[in-house]
Parts: structure tokens; C-alpha cells; sequence
């Protein structure tokens, strides 16, 4: 049986989305996003460095005809700029499936639950297929949906914290209730944390810094491909059940 | 002293000087842009590509130009 990812009528093969921040280089940030076969990738939008023309191009190490290129609004702190930074993105791209981020304080880089629920309802009158960057609460993860958001991207903790996934309860509580699919979007410091998510129930996992910041970025990426792809078979074969006392694992009878 | 063949317009936030008549195309050639790969604001408004040759810029225009780059 086939286990397709589908976010916004699109299929993808891989349930692991990563981040192409904080690398050392864009060879780098290319040789990691291969190592771990995601299809799709958060991008930032910014001034282009006029000083600088030579500067080497994002785009000219990862291929947006062979992988998919998610805007996010990361660094915006008001429903007015990250609507104007998705409207640059997709006449950049002609790109309408992005990924929304609405930040509340530079300390916890929380999402401001309102403003991002604001600018939901503007994006999909818009036009836009939008993946939303959300708090763990399930029912401000609900209003989202009812928003009109085709992904709920809840945090396992703060962006770039490495923590691990904090509220394994709300997550599942989240992922229980959404009809829309439902991706861990930060937190994850290790393979073992995306695994949680997809043994949870997720649809998938978003990874940037525990990738980047990693000692061998390339190895990481590779080793969170295999961690969602366990998580996600695990999730799928249905774990046994937890028993209080010892179960023996040999037959009892006919010992010697 | 104003010089009269001049627009001085706000490129990405700096002052910036460009010849009178300057439309878009002509800005990104002269910063050896492609334009496939950025999307442009002038004051606060998207331009499309295609309106590119037809927009020229004037004195105090606020000029934006983006590009993608490596974020989670």
C-alpha cells in the first residue's frame, strides 16, 4: 500500500521538509538537502545585496523546477509584512503554496496566534495554498483550519531550540482533530525527536537547524530521512501495547 | 544643485542615483540582475514583469528589490 504525502493536492515522496538556513555555504545547504531527500525546501525572501552582484544565488544550487520551493515570512512580526513577503514570493516564483510565520517576540520567536489567523484568512482569499506555522494549542491549531490553512505546522518547541518535542499530548490532540495535514515545524534537535513526531501521527516533520548546526550537516540529513521514514513506519504498522509486567519472548513449554 | 539628467531614488533601503528616464529594464541590466530571479516593489506596490520597459522611475521612488535565500 502506497503512503502518499499529499499537502494541497500535491503528492510528495518525502515527509521530511528542511530548513536551507544557518549552513555554511550553499554547497553545503545542496549536499544536505540531497542527503535528505527532501522534496521540499523553506526559502526566505530578501533584498538582493546590490553592492554585491557576485554573490552566488540560492537558486543556481538548488534547482526550483526539481524541488519545491516553500516561501516562508520568518523574521516578520505583523500580518502586514508577512502578507507583503508572500505576495513578493509568489511574483518571484509564481509560487502559491507557502508557508506562513507570524512571530510574536524575538526572545521565544512564539507565533502571534492572532496576527497569523488574520493573515490566513487574507492569504486564502488571495489565492494562496498556505501552510501555517502555528502554537501547540489545539484549539487555536483549530481556528487555523477553519482559516482556510491546507497544513498545520505546530511547534515541538522554539524555532532553533533543539528541545525536542514539549507537548507530545497536544500534538496528537492536534493531529487527531485536523483534516488538513499536520507537520511538526521546529524543535527537532536529534533523529530520535522526529521520529516521536511521526510515531505521534504527523504527516511530517520541518528541520532546519538541528540539520545545519549539526557537526556533519550532510550525515544529520541523511539520518532524519531514515528517522521520519521509522517514525512513519511505525506509526503505520501500529505499536504493540504497554503491559505493566514482563512478557517472555521464548516459548515456556518443553524447556529442558 | 540639482542635476537635471538625474532621478535619485531608495534602492533597497540607500540612496541611489540613475539617468532620467530609466525604466526597470534598464535598472537591473545596470546592476546585472536577472530578472527571472527577483520581484521588484516600487513605493510599496508589486510591479510584473511584464510592466518592467514601461515603468520609469522618478525622484524619491522607493525601489525594492528581492531575491530568495536560505531560510527554515
Amino acid at each position: 500500500m502506497e503512503d502518499v504525502f499529499t499537502i494541497a493536492n500535491r503528492n510528495f515522496k518525502s515527509r521530511l521538509i528542511v530548513g536551507t538556513g544557518k549552513y555554511k555555504n550553499f554547497e553545503e545547504t545542496a549536499n544536505s538537502v540531497k542527503a535528505s531527500g527532501a522534496d521540499i525546501v523553506t526559502v526566505a525572501v530578501r533584498r538582493v545585496n546590490i553592492l554585491n552582484k557576485d554573490e552566488p544565488l540560492l537558486m543556481d544550487y538548488l534547482d526550483p523546477k526539481s524541488i519545491t520551493y516553500l516561501p516562508n515570512t520568518a523574521g516578520c512580526y505583523s500580518s502586514e509584512e508577512a502578507l507583503r513577503t508572500l505576495r513578493l514570493a509568489r511574483e518571484l516564483g509564481g509560487w502559491r503554496l507557502v508557508k506562513l510565520e507570524v512571530l510574536g517576540d524575538k526572545k521565544t520567536l512564539y507565533p502571534n496566534m492572532i496576527e497569523t489567523i488574520k493573515s490566513t484568512e487574507v492569504l486564502v482569499k488571495e489565492g494562496f495554498e498556505v501552510m501555517v506555522y502555528c502554537t501547540d494549542d489545539p484549539i487555536l491549531s483549530k481556528k487555523i483550519e477553519d482559516a482556510g490553512a491546507c497544513a498545520i505546522m505546530p511547534l515541538g518547541a522554539p524555532i532553533g531550540s533543539g528541545l525536542g518535542i514539549q507537548n507530545k499530548t497536544n500534538i496528537k490532540l492536534i493531529k487527531n482533530q485536523s483534516s488538513v495535514p499536520v507537520i511538526v515545524d521546529a524543535g527537532v534537535g536529534t533523529a530520535s525527536d522526529a521520529t516521536i513526531a511521526m510515531e505521534l501521527g504527523c504527516d511530517g516533520v520541518l528541520i532546519n537547524t538541528a540539520i545545519a548546526e549539526a557537526k556533519n550537516p550532510v550525515m544529520m540529513a541523511e539520518s532524519m530521512k531514515h528517522a521520519v521514514l521509522a517514525g512513519r513506519k511505525a506509526f503505520r504498522a501500529e505499536r504493540m501495547k504497554k503491559r505493566e509486567f514482563a512478557s517472555a519472548s521464548s516459548p515456556q513449554k518443553n524447556l529442558i | 544643485m540639482n542635476n537635471l539628467n538625474v532621478a535619485k531614488i531608495q534602492l533597497n533601503g540607500d540612496p541611489y542615483e540613475i539617468n532620467l528616464g530609466t525604466n526597470l529594464n534598464e535598472l537591473l541590466n545596470k546592476l546585472k540582475i536577472q530578472k527571472n530571479k527577483v520581484a521588484i516593489e516600487v513605493n510599496g506596490e508589486i510591479v510584473e514583469r511584464n510592466k518592467y520597459p514601461s515603468l520609469i522611475l522618478n525622484t524619491d521612488d522607493r525601489v525594492e528589490i528581492v531575491h530568495f535565500i536560505g531560510g527554515g
